[in-house]
């Protein structure tokens, strides 16, 4: 059963005149992978600041797994594991020292410590330089090597900022599949800060985007592409003989077609009102007598969402 | 207190310290020059000024500014013996103060500033060490390691003063009192006053440098008490000693309420 592990009700932190979080009111569910979507300075990592404690918020309440952040910090920090945006990590130690000593602060069974560290960097592909000094590695390594930091201690709730930006996209997917893991098998709730919109599409349950320290939309990356993309693109495939009257028959409907079709090969592409067009436009093509193939609507993705949101400047 | 993720913190900072050359050298050079170079370059000089036909005749003009104190101590030696005495056991007495001084502003610019430089401080701050914790360790790391090299440079030091002095003196002349005082009760206090000068300052440079160059002035201090002796002003006597390791361990008490009241994980977090 589903229950809120995040509460986050009116929270607002002032940086003297920047607001960098304002009145902020979302829940996450148990087990989620929460996207937490918006552009450098929207407000997303002072918001995991304040989620864990380590900031105090101007006005408003956060309760995260049952604990108060203000008043139950290090109870709380021993059951969360954080990704910072920056790796963080003491490049002068090995990386083999960088996990044991957090394991040592996250207050891993002494007896654990060695076991879990070797599963660690095993599973990160860092065993073999796991006695070499930090600074010697790439920025991918410094990335996965935080990572396993992050999930010495087992965390009940995961917060990963920007956790692929500096990875190539092999290391990226090995990311993603872990934080899927997480999440479907190990029951982990991830809160995942992002920018990058075609991660968070792939990977969350739902997504919260941000705005100069404001939340502008909140739900399933189907339901926000459903309520903030109005337009569809669609891909018509007919007879190739048809093909020109196809073209003839689409600019008779502009109330349906939006933008003139393009032609590309075999392929019609055009931009319908919204997706109530479909039928319609279906039941015109086959009444004049064109032998359709395919009518094929290419899914608005949160990229488009994002955009929308953002005043459709970009 | 959770003293397991203290340790954790006192290591990794020492650690990480040790592999800065900037902190690892000024902690060799200055104990090698002070305190082995020097006992025999004093121990020696009479001797060498005596053969180059220069005797030490303005040592007379330095003791006869000394308090009445210092000439009573030195008394029951010879010219030369009283130079030796007199630059060995009193004149280096608030150099060695620099030692712990240096050790622990030099460890806590590195643990405070430098971490900042680093931006390795964020994933301490995300741990469940509480503010107290985590302000404690960032102190006693630095602080034992200025004590324990103090202690160790004392050693060294009374072992080489002893022996550069035997041709002369003929026994075991040092420590007195005065010196066991300092190393016991002013040095320990030393070290903390330059932990929290450098706790200070870090939160407002740029860097380790930066909170290094600018925390040596802590030193000035010491430099007056050493030109206050030399002028004669006033002698290192063991009354002194305990009266000014009363006065720091004051300060520090003073200064160290007032950091950690500030010491919050948040103020950290924007200031870091």
């Amino acid at each position: 059963m589903s229950f809120p592990v995040i509460q986050i009700s009116s929270l607002s932190r002032r940086f003297g005149e920047k607001q960098a979080v304002d009145q902020l009111t979302l829940d996450v569910q148990a087990g989620e992978i929460f996207g937490f979507l918006g552009h450098n300075g929207a407000g997303k990592t002072t918001t995991v600041r304040l989620l864990n404690g380590v900031l105090e918020p101007t006005s408003g309440q956060a309760c995260v797994l049952g604990l108060d952040p203000q008043t139950e910090g290090p109870a709380l920090r021993a059951r969360t594991g954080v990704l910072t945006e920056t790796p963080s990590l003491d490049e002068r130690l090995t990386a083999r020292d960088n996990l044991s000593i957090y394991a040592d602060l996250y207050n891993v069974p002494r007896a654990d410590v060695p076991g879990r560290v070797n599963s660690l960097l095993t599973e990160f592909e860092l065993a073999e330089r796991a006695d070499e000094k930090v600074g010697g590695y790439s920025k991918g390594m410094k990335q996965r090597l935080a990572l396993a930091r992050a999930l010495l201690h087992k965390p009940e709730v995961l917060f990963l900022d920007e956790p692929t930006a500096a990875l190539d996209p092999v290391a990226a997917r090995h990311v993603h599949s872990l934080v899927e893991n997480l999440a479907r098998r190990e029951g982990c709730t991830v809160f995942l800060c992002t920018h990058n919109l075609v991660e968070a599409q792939k990977l969350c349950d739902r997504v919260a985007v941000m705005e100069h320290g404001k939340l502008v939309a909140l739900g399933t990356p189907s339901d926000l592409t459903r309520q903030y993309v109005k337009r569809l693109d669609v891909d018509l495939e007919v007879d190739p003989s048809q093909m020109e009257s196809a073209l003839q028959i689409l600019q008779e409907y502009p109330q349906l077609v939006i933008s003139p079709p393009k032609q590309e090969k075999e392929i019609l592409s055009m931009t319908l009102s919204g997706r109530e067009s479909i039928p319609e436009l279906l039941s015109v093509l086959v009444q004049r007598g064109l032998r359709v193939y395919r009518l094929a609507p290419q899914e608005a993705n949160l990229e488009e969402v994002y955009f929308a949101l953002n005043g459709g400047a970009q | 207190m959770n003293t397991r993720a203290i340790v954790a913190i006192v290591r990794k900072d020492l650690k990480v310290a040790v592999q800065n050359k900037g902190v690892v050298l000024p902690m060799i050079i200055l104990p090698l020059i002070l305190f082995v170079i020097f006992p025999w370059i004093m121990a020696y000089a009479p001797s060498w000024a005596n053969a180059a036909g220069t005797p030490f005749s303005n040592m007379d003009e330095i003791l006869s500014r000394m308090p009445v104190g210092l000439l009573n101590e030195l008394s029951g030696y010879t010219a030369d013996q009283q130079m030796i005495v007199f630059a060995l056991v009193y004149m280096l007495a608030p150099m060695f103060l620099i030692m712990p001084l240096m050790v622990s502003s030099v460890l806590a610019a590195d643990s405070f500033a430098g971490e900042k430089e680093r931006k390795t401080l964020e994933a301490l701050l995300y741990t469940p060490t509480t503010d107290r914790e985590l302000f404690a360790a960032k102190l006693l790391g630095a602080w034992m390691a200025a004590v324990v090299v103090a202690f160790l440079s004392f050693i060294i030091y009374a072992v080489m003063v002893n022996a550069a002095g035997w041709h002369s003196l003929g026994h075991i002349f040092f420590p007195n009192w005065m010196w066991i005082a300092l190393v016991l009760w002013v040095t320990p206090a030393v070290a903390g006053l330059g932990l929290v000068v450098m706790v200070f300052v870090s939160v407002r440079a740029q860097g380790f440098q930066d909170a290094y160059q600018t925390g040596g002035l802590v030193v000035l201090p010491v430099l007056l008490l050493m030109i206050g002796q030399i002028s004669g002003v006033m002698y290192f006597s063991l009354g002194l000693v305990l009266f000014v390791g009363l006065v720091i361990w004051l300060i520090d008490v003073g200064l160290l309420w007032f950091a950690g009241k500030g010491f919050r994980r948040g103020e950290l977090m924007t200031k870091f």
